[in-house]
């Protein structure tokens, strides 16, 4: 059972209070979007071995939405940050490529 | 209009190792805004006297307390008598500031947890480290509580409050009770 | 025979007699027994049966490793099988039968399996039953569990209550043995908050019984100076009695206490589970000693060295008159000088090795008039139900007897296997150590943690070092690296010295004697508890199965409730000899938690009866509960289905309620129902995002009925949306969606759209509501006195906020029903003498309650929706004829992307209907309506099915609706739909509002 620390709270607490919710950073497709957009948006997500970014929500705690950035092999957990965010801050990406060199994710790295 | 009633009417338990017991009515008020701007703290600072706490605190003047909820949300105890003119208070002195200003009073139940022991009991339900040093009066944790949600705090060494959702009020007091039942002890703490 | 000695002890209390009874016959131990001392000092070596070929099995070992001490314990409320004799702590007035025989342990049916044994080799039941087909669903498999099983289950609810304790600490030390004190000592003098639990009610673990001296002490009296140093540190926790279960990710671990088991009249709870989140973990947990695989060595009497030395030393019980042992390491030479100092007879030590001169221990062996053969071990243990002698042969030889020795115990001892159990639970590798013959820790391969550093560390025996020496410097070194690793600074000082006699290094031996037949092969056991034999094992390999996971699963070895404490190594070498491969290129099979059984109701924890789930209650449910309430669970909630009087029918009080309510005046509890305001400069914009309606054209004032979806297109939610000004709305949901659709909005708030400028808050329970509803509604408010609900003063889909008989409330005019209705919402506070006040009032006009079926018949014979009901997460609001609820006019919202895709927009997809069955009787809910031909797997197509189906007293007859191909289509035609048991429901497509179809009702 991981332990996560809430980056709005400030709160390191364990799984059970926190939810998962999926993927991070997914930009959204409304109306007017091709179809293939919109199937990867709703449908198609990462299954990496290694450097994952996911979406939590902080539910027994502040309530609050945020991103972790967590090794799916080892389940090392590289960093947690704010929710309001199009991408990873750099320097967690930084801090990654110490412990990963050459890792990559969709269009990060 | 009649006298407003707690979800337990005032349940008591002290059979086991520490009193567990439904705590009176008090006010509620929930205020959503940015905790962190000037403005919405200069009317909480006026209504209330207290100065808006910081993350995982919560500050009392008088017979009004703030807790922090979230970067956006901060729970305002009050005498429950007061509740109706803290209400309107607080929305006037936030003036333009868009803030929602909500009264939980009656959706919330509430409960203290005393006794030399009162730590042992609250850490078998959640999961939080309880221990003295780790967790002293001053400071508001939301958690879990067995299987629900819940804001505990210490209003003074010995003493726990606990706020959870009315409709499981039963619940928590029962649950409460299961573990505060007699030759429970687990005496991590002494 | 087995029996108590005067001498020796040392964990007793020879002042304090205990009476317990052992399949009924009653029998005397001391305070400080445990179970299988106290049996072993009443001569009741056997204690049950074999699972496969009911053997007579008798107690193996002294721990946790036993794999044939299980027994039934306690009765009715506190009976519970498979319990372990070893670990079990005597108490006045513990009962405890054997188990796996038929009739009786003396006697047993079942052992003909063991003439057996031949026709039943591993697998057997694989190749046996398979064909034919139908024969082992009918005849194999309940002859089968029969005859399977291992203890009996308990036929009555647990008496017992159990907890969980959330613990937090830098360094946690699992084992209590000399390295676990030692390395928490190391660990707490750095000031490092330390957790130090020991699964015996005794601290100190195998040294006291083996002996030696740590810094110029006896190392028992080393071990009681350093617990009372423990004992008076503030940051360290001593728990015995508790087991270290299982570590798991980013340091949590699961720590087992047992506070009653030995004590069962005490109060509170029987088991506490210890959750605990520790930086650092060290592993001191100890060692395990192998049997050794020759025929005849399950036979009760056979015991493993440190059992027998165990037993003496700790409980004076001598295992036997005369005991051989048999070895392959000096370290059983401590076995045979203990029951010589004890004074019993040690008849001959059996040393497998074949070394050039004598161990220091042969000598002393030797000196003390002890027969010690070198390169022997047993052929064959004769004997039925216990030892009778043992047959002599050659090690390296095919079994040819050299001589007989009678005896009446065997101390065996096959060397020993570090207790890697924790240390491999989160992921530590092993590495095979071929001097000592076990696997042991690859301290560079720890399992890591939330930081991706190293969490775990063994010491001592468990991490592969077996002298007394070793094991102190080693724990005190582990001691100081997890304190240090949990960013503390250890105390310079040094290490405390141990010395111990010095020992040959051991030989391993993997079978006995080298060269043995089949004919012994057969009868070597190896894992005691599930019948596994060397033969089995190669019988497997023989058979292709050269994976150790696969010939685990092939021949059960390792799988019983011991996990193969003792077989594992052993079976594992067979499978490498088998496979003429080395034993680290074979591998071992995964560790996983936990460490011993450990009780399901300690997992529940508090979580049983009453607290079993957090049951939602309303501020009216004592009133409901008083008055007849037949409960229905709504997710947590318990609202009631309908109201029962006396000698009434379910049915009968839905029909009652459902007429009353048209006739009169019904009051329904809708506490329930979800309650989010939503409030700031953007509120507007946000509600058309997440409605399918417009919601921002809503005039303050008024209600509007609306729609979600998700971003899918599917239908989550509907509800009654009231704009309350113009900056907020309140926002009714379901029951169910109450909190789910408080954290959508949330969620899209949070992580999509956190530039707008909206709050929102689930303010469901601040207020009970009361649906006020019939003709009479409107006359009960009114006697009730205070704001004006006539109809202009209040019309339909309109809300004010006001009193009524002195209750500050918020009145909504909305119906669910179809009827004149109000719905009134006052703090929860209030809302139990509100509801008492209509009750009261309402009295005149017949106001009954109402239940949720009761609503479900009234919103059907309406043809309202009921989310749940129409929709399943596969359904979109056009195929509900909801279409006048999706603006057209806005350019996105939640799901309207999803529904233009080609599925969605598909003419084909069914639709809603009412169905009227052509005999007026009701349809079975979920029923499919079947088309003409088949689809490709052969099965008749399906063109529609039942969504709500419901006898409605108001029309006397049977309604239903249901989503039908082309169903608007076909209005007036019959369709059918099979039932079970061959029946067959006709049924006419009509329109799905059945009552009222004008609406005229709601509007007076």
């Amino acid at each position: 059972m991981l332990i996560l620390t809430c980056p709005v709270c400030g709160v390191t607490a364990e799984e059970t209070e926190f939810h998962a919710g999926g993927e991070a950073h997914l930009k959204r497709f409304g109306p007017g979007s091709s179809e293939q957009d919109f199937e990867e948006y709703l449908f198609m997500r990462e299954n990496p071995r290694g450097v994952h970014f996911e979406r939590w929500r902080h539910v027994y705690g502040c309530g609050k939405w945020f991103h972790a950035a967590r090794c799916t092999t080892t389940l090392e957990v590289f960093g947690t940050y704010p929710a309001q965010t199009l991408e990873p801050p750099a320097d967690l990406c930084k801090s990654i490529s110490k412990k990963r060199p050459g890792w990559s994710w969709r269009e990060f790295s | 209009m009649s006298e407003p009633i707690t979800a337990l009417g005032g349940a008591v338990s002290q059979n086991g190792i520490a009193k567990v017991a439904e705590a009176a009515r008090e006010g509620m008020i929930t205020l959503r805004g940015d905790v962190t701007s000037a403005a919405v703290k200069k009317a909480l600072k006026s209504v209330t006297g207290a100065a808006m706490p910081g993350a995982g605190q919560m500050a009392t003047s008088g017979s009004y307390t703030l807790c922090w909820m979230s970067p956006d949300e901060v729970l305002v105890l009050c005498p429950a008598d007061t509740v109706g003119d803290t209400l309107t208070a607080l929305q006037n002195a936030a003036g333009t500031a868009h803030v929602l200003v909500v009264n939980v009073t009656d959706a919330r139940a509430s409960f203290t947890v005393a006794g030399p022991l009162a730590r042992e009991v609250m850490a078998k339900l959640c999961p939080v480290d309880l221990a003295p040093g780790a967790f002293e009066p001053g400071m508001f944790r939301r958690t879990r509580l067995a299987q629900v949600a819940a804001a505990v705090w210490m209003p003074e060494a010995e003493r726990f409050r606990i706020v959870c959702f009315r409709s499981q009020a039963r619940y928590v007091f029962d649950v409460l009770c299961v573990a505060a039942q007699e030759g429970s002890a687990v005496g991590a703490f002494n | 025979m087995s029996a108590r000695i005067g001498t020796n002890g040392r964990l007793l209390n020879r002042d304090r007699a205990v009476t317990f009874s052992f399949n009924g016959r009653e029998m005397r131990g001391f305070e400080g027994d445990t179970l299988a001392s106290a049996l072993l000092a009443n001569d009741q070596m056997l204690v049950g049966r074999s699972f496969k070929y009911h053997r007579p099995r008798g107690i193996v070992a002294s721990g946790a490793e036993e794999p044939n001490g299980l027994v039934n314990m306690g009765e009715g409320n506190r009976f519970e099988p498979n319990q372990r004799v070893t670990t079990t702590e005597l108490f006045d007035g513990l009962t405890a039968r054997s188990q796996n025989h038929w009739p009786s342990l003396e006697f047993d049916v079942g052992a003909i399996n063991t003439k057996l044994a031949r026709f039943l080799p591993a697998g057997f039941y694989y190749k046996m039953f398979i064909h034919p087909r139908p024969l082992w669903k009918h005849v194999y498999e309940p002859f089968i569990r029969q005859s399977a099983g291992l203890g009996q289950a308990p036929k009555e609810a647990d008496a017992d209550t159990y907890e969980h304790f959330y613990a937090f600490c830098d360094v946690l030390v699992v084992g209590g043995g000399i390295a676990g004190l030692l390395a928490a000592r190391a660990a707490a003098q750095s000031g490092a908050k330390v957790i130090v639990m020991e699964q015996t009610p005794h601290w100190g673990g195998r040294a006291p019984v083996d002996g030696g001296t740590v810094s110029g002490s006896p190392v028992d009296e080393f071990v009681e100076q350093i617990v009372s140093e423990l004992d008076a540190m503030p940051n360290v926790t001593m728990r015995t009695r508790t087991m270290g279960a299982g570590v798991y990710d980013h340091g949590y671990v699961l720590g087992y206490e047992q506070l009653r088991d030995n004590a069962p009249e005490k109060p509170g709870p029987r088991h506490r589970l210890w959750r605990i989140r520790a930086a650092q973990i060290v592993t001191a947990t100890g060692a395990i000693e192998r049997p050794l695989s020759f025929a005849g060595n399950d036979i009760p009497g056979v015991m493993l060295a440190s059992a027998v030395r165990d037993y003496l030393v700790n409980f004076g019980v001598s295992a036997g008159d005369r005991t051989v042992v048999v070895t392959n390491n000096d370290d059983a030479y401590l076995t045979a000088f203990a029951l010589n100092h004890a004074g019993l007879q040690v008849s001959a030590i059996l040393d497998a090795r074949s070394i050039d001169s004598d161990s220091p221990a042969m000598q002393q062996a030797r000196g003390l008039g002890i027969r010690v053969l070198t390169g022997h071990g047993i052929s064959t243990v004769k004997g039925g139900k216990r030892v009778s002698a043992v047959e002599v042969c050659r090690q390296d030889g095919n079994g040819s007897v050299t001589e007989e020795i009678a005896c009446d115990a065997v101390a065996m001892s096959g060397g020993w296997s570090p207790v890697v159990h924790l240390w491999s639970h989160c992921g530590g590798k092993l590495t095979w150590d071929s001097d000592q013959a076990m696997f042991r820790p690859d301290v560079d391969k720890a399992p890591t943690g939330a930081t991706g550093a190293p969490f775990v560390k063994a010491a001592g025996s468990a991490n592969g070092l077996m002298s007394l020496a070793e094991t102190v410097s080693d724990a005190d070194a582990a001691g100081k690296a997890a304190a240090r690793a949990a960013g503390f600074t250890p105390k310079r000082t040094k290490a405390p010295v141990g010395e111990s006699a010095d020992e040959a290094p051991m030989q391993p031996v993997w079978l006995m004697p080298a060269q043995a037949d089949y004919h012994h092969r057969a009868k070597a056991w190896l894992d005691y508890q599930n019948d596994v034999k060397v033969s089995d094992v190669q019988l497997a390999a023989q058979e292709g199965f050269e994976s150790v996971e696969h010939t685990k699963r092939y021949t059960t070895l390792g799988m019983a409730t011991d996990q193969g404490k003792l077989s594992n190594i052993n079976g594992l070498a067979t499978l490498a000899g088998a496979l003429d491969a080395d034993i680290p290129q074979v591998g071992t099979t995964t560790f996983r938690p936990p460490y011993t059984p450990i009780s399901m109701a300690s997992v529940a924890g508090e979580a049983r009866g009453d607290v079993f789930q957090p049951i939602r209650r309303t501020p009216m449910h004592q009133w409901h509960e008083a008055n007849g309430a037949h409960w229905e669970p709504v997710g947590q909630w318990r609202r009631p289905y309908a109201y029962l009087r006396e000698g009434e029918t379910v049915s009968a009080a839905v029909n009652r309620e459902v007429l009353n309510t048209r006739r009169n005046l019904g009051l329904l509890d809708a506490s329930t129902l979800g309650k989010i305001i939503v409030k700031g400069p953007d509120a507007a914009k946000f509600m058309d995002m997440m409605y399918t309606n417009m919601m921002s054209t809503l005039k303050p004032g008024k209600c509007r009925y609306g729609l979600m979806c998700s971003e899918n297109g599917f239908l989550i939610d509907d509800g009654v949306v009231a704009r309350i000004d113009e900056d907020t709305f309140l926002c009714h949901t379901t029951t169910g969606g109450a909190d789910s659709i408080h954290q959508h909005m949330e969620e899209w708030l949070q992580t999509e759209w956190w530039d707008w400028n909206v709050w929102v808050a689930n303010v469901t329970e601040q207020y009970g509501q009361v649906a006020v509803v019939g003709p009479n509604a409107r006359k009960v408010l009114e006697t009730l006195g205070g704001m004006d609900v006539s109809r202009d003063a209040l019309g339909f889909m309109e809300w004010k906020d006001g009193q009524i008989g002195g209750f500050a409330c918020r009145v909504y005019r909305i119906s669910f029903s179809g009827e004149l209705s109000y719905e009134i919402a006052v703090d929860a506070g209030q809302a139990r003498a509100f509801w008492d006040a209509l009750m009261t009032a309402g009295e005149a006009f017949g106001a009954m309650p109402y239940g949720t079926e009761c609503l479900h018949v009234l919103r059907a014979e309406k043809g309202f929706i009921m989310i749940g009901d129409e929709t399943d997460g596969t359904v979109i609001p056009q195929d509900l004829g909801l279409n006048w609820a999706i603006s057209k006019k806005k350019e996105d919202f939640l799901g309207k992307r999803a529904q233009e895709r080609s599925h969605m927009t598909d003419p084909k997809r069914w639709k809603l209907v009412g169905l009227e069955t052509l005999s007026g009787g009701v349809l079975p809910d979920g029923a499919y309506a079947t088309g003409e031909g088949v689809n490709a797997n052969g099965q008749r197509n399906v063109i529609g099915r039942v969504t709500s189906t419901y006898y409605s007293a108001t029309l006397e007859r049977g309604i239903a609706m249901g989503l039908v191909l082309d169903g608007p289509d076909r209005m007036g035609e019959v369709i059918e739909f099979p039932g079970t048991q061959g029946a067959t429901f006709k049924a006419r497509i009509v329109g799905p509002v059945f009552y009222d179809k004008e609406g005229e009702k709601q509007n007076v």
